[in-house]
């Protein structure tokens, strides 16, 4: 299979069901060979958009460019794109050999040409054996990657997967994530996934979409997304975060101090709100250290230990402050400097960096 | 060894075991040994199906008239089936009623509705002679069209009961599967839809088919005594005529026949399609 990526534009996408809105005014642009995660909450239309990119739904307004032409109104059987739907969908009475011929049959490719790239596919997805089976013989992963094989097999211009994970147990999904970011890599196409687990976005994708409500709320690279999260709602769905309020009280060069109480908090950040007004900061629990007596720290808060629990890799721990109520921190329990016990005094740190500024749009 | 409890159950099924064998069981026993028996023992009435032509003749067009309204209420079930199960579900249950409706209405009013549509100053053929497209009435019944026309009428709501059951298990995702991959309509019905739907489509042909072969009432009103098919024929020799022997070889040439036809079907589908297997 030659590396043949396409790049995709959605400009101005929106969907509306009477007076429901499900998708509102979505612009992306995937680039040639990227893995884009669409990510959230179930109904926050990830779906629908990419049954907008499918062609099954048709958008209310805007726009769906394919390497620069509109495909807006073209039906999907002829829009070229394979798709993994979520439960596979495979074809029931149809041999996983038949099932891969499907999108060639239909394109009416020579016997020969058929079974060399059927074979060539389940090589791919390293189901050569199971050609013979039944859909029904085989396991749910393996079920998975005969979808896989199926909508790649015709070499589409896009792959999309819808859910293409969340039927499997923990572990396989694990192993399955491996398995499609090296294919990913090996075959160099533009990939569209929908999920609405975070740990799978972060974990495939180049680029990642955050929505909510149908609206996209971020995107950018997983790192970029995880460390400076915009909004408290993405901060608050990618992983785990404390959320410091207060009020700005001093904006220095590179950043800016906010009060609450008798504590003050500092964090980086290029722009910084007028004086006076208030401020959210997410903070990640994994950022924060116990602080020793006398050391000191950019920023430093005291408070006991409410509950604790043991993860295995590490301890989270809820500790209660007079200014931000209970905060959570994680430590790694093979270098944890305490044992935590419940109602133990502790003094949390962090840098400047871990605080990050977002806007408060769950209020 | 019988254990206690499982007697107990045996002897609570035992009042409708003797009741279906005091009453069912054993009449059609006899009605097998008077086959052989009657006139004289022996297998006289039998040896009439290689030789006598009226009785090849009544088989013959049973066997015609049970083909073609099986055929016919096939295909107006399948796409009567089809239309249902890709309506949405408030308008599945209205299409659902109209099909059932039929069936809570007496099969002798049913009958001679048809009669009245049909017949020589019906409104079918006064219809058509105003309209000026025909001068003479039409022979619409009493005759093979009129039997054929109300048995399609009366076994079509049994062709579309097993096939709609049978195309709802159809996940519609696969549908979208095979349009995503690139398929057209006609390619999607006939490579993914109607194989999924095949066995339903088989269910509902031994349903209609074996119904068919016994119909008495509508083959007798509409054939007008003209057309005799099997069961009428039946009733004729034993009640008119009161030739038992010729009557009974009969009957149980009509029960191997249905036995035959489900034994062979059941090779095929699952039977529990047919009959509605208990929480299978």
């Amino acid at each position: 299979m030659s590396a043949a990526g396409h790049a995709l534009a959605l400009q101005g996408l929106s969907k509306r069901y009477g007076s429901f809105t499900a998708v509102a005014d979505v612009s992306l642009a995937v680039g040639q060979g990227e893995f884009l995660t669409l990510l959230g909450p179930s109904g926050s239309g990830k779906t629908t958009i990419l049954m907008c990119i499918a062609g099954f739904v048709e958008p209310s307004e805007g726009r769906i460019l394919l390497d620069g032409r509109d495909i807006t109104a073209l039906p999907p059987e002829r829009r070229d794109f394979g798709m993994v739907f979520q439960g596979y969908a495979l074809f029931p009475h149809m041999t996983v050999a038949e099932n891969v011929a499907f999108p060639l049959r239909v394109r009416k490719l020579g016997a020969a040409e058929r079974d060399a790239k059927v074979r060539a596919a389940l090589d791919l997805v390293q189901l050569s054996a199971f050609g013979e089976r039944l859909p029904r013989q085989l396991s749910g992963g393996q079920q998975q990657r005969v979808a896989l094989a199926r909508a790649l097999v015709f070499e589409p211009a896009l792959l999309l997967l819808d859910e293409p994970l969340s039927a499997l147990d923990k572990k396989l999904r694990a192993e399955l994530q491996d398995e499609l970011k090296a294919l990913h890599r090996r075959i160099g196409r533009t990939f569209v996934n929908v999920t609405h687990d975070q740990e799978e976005a972060l974990s495939l994708s180049d680029r990642v979409a955050i929505l909510n409500h149908g609206k996209l709320i971020q995107q950018g690279a997983p790192t970029e997304l995880y460390e400076a999260p915009r909004t408290r709602f993405v901060a608050d769905f990618l992983g785990k975060s404390n959320f410091l309020s207060g009020t700005v009280q001093e904006v220095f060069a590179g950043g800016f101090a906010i009060g609450a109480g008798a504590t003050r908090v500092v964090t980086a950040a290029a722009e910084a709100p007028p004086l006076g007004s208030p401020a959210l900061l997410s903070l990640r629990p994994e950022k924060m250290a116990l602080l020793a007596e006398g050391e000191a720290a950019q920023n430093s808060v005291a408070g006991t230990i409410e509950s604790w629990s043991y993860l295995g890799a590490g301890y989270a721990l809820n500790v209660a402050t007079p200014d931000f109520g209970t905060l959570r921190i994680t430590l790694p329990s093979w270098n944890a400097p305490i044992a935590p016990r419940e109602g133990l005094p502790v003094r949390l740190g962090w840098s400047a960096a871990a605080s990050v500024p977002v806007l408060d749009d769950l209020a | 060894m019988m254990r206690r409890q499982d007697l107990g159950w045996w002897l609570l099924i035992l009042p409708a075991f003797l009741l279906m064998t005091a009453f069912y069981v054993a009449p059609i026993a006899q009605v097998l040994a008077i086959s052989f028996t009657e006139p004289s023992p022996g297998l006289s009435n039998y040896e009439r199906l290689f030789t006598s032509e009226s009785v090849q003749r009544v088989i013959l067009t049973t066997l015609r008239i049970c083909i073609l309204t099986t055929a016919l209420s096939l295909l107006l079930g399948y796409v009567l089936s089809y239309r249902i199960a890709l309506a949405n579900p408030s308008a599945q249950r209205w299409w659902i009623l109209a099909v059932l409706v039929p069936l809570w209405i007496s099969v002798l009013v049913r009958a001679f509705a048809w009669v009245t549509l049909l017949r020589r100053q019906g409104l079918v053929n006064e219809t058509l002679m105003g309209a000026g497209l025909i001068t003479e009435p039409l022979q619409l019944v009493w005759n093979e069209f009129g039997i054929v026309v109300g048995m399609v009428h009366y076994m079509v709501p049994y062709a579309v009961l097993p096939m709609l059951a049978s195309m709802r298990e159809i996940d519609p995702r696969l549908l979208a599967a095979a349009r995503g991959l690139g398929a057209s309509r006609i390619t999607i019905f006939a490579k993914i839809f109607l194989p999924l739907s095949l066995p339903g489509l088989l269910a509902a042909g031994v349903l209609v088919f074996i119904f068919s072969l016994g119909f008495y009432i509508t083959p007798a009103l509409l054939g007008g005594g003209k057309t005799l098919m099997v069961a009428e024929w039946i009733g004729l020799q034993i009640l008119d005529l009161l030739r038992w022997g010729l009557g009974t070889m009969m009957a149980t040439v009509l029960v191997v026949a249905i036995l035959v036809t489900l034994a062979i079907f059941s090779r095929l589908v699952d039977m529990k399609r047919v009959f509605g297997g208990g929480g299978a």
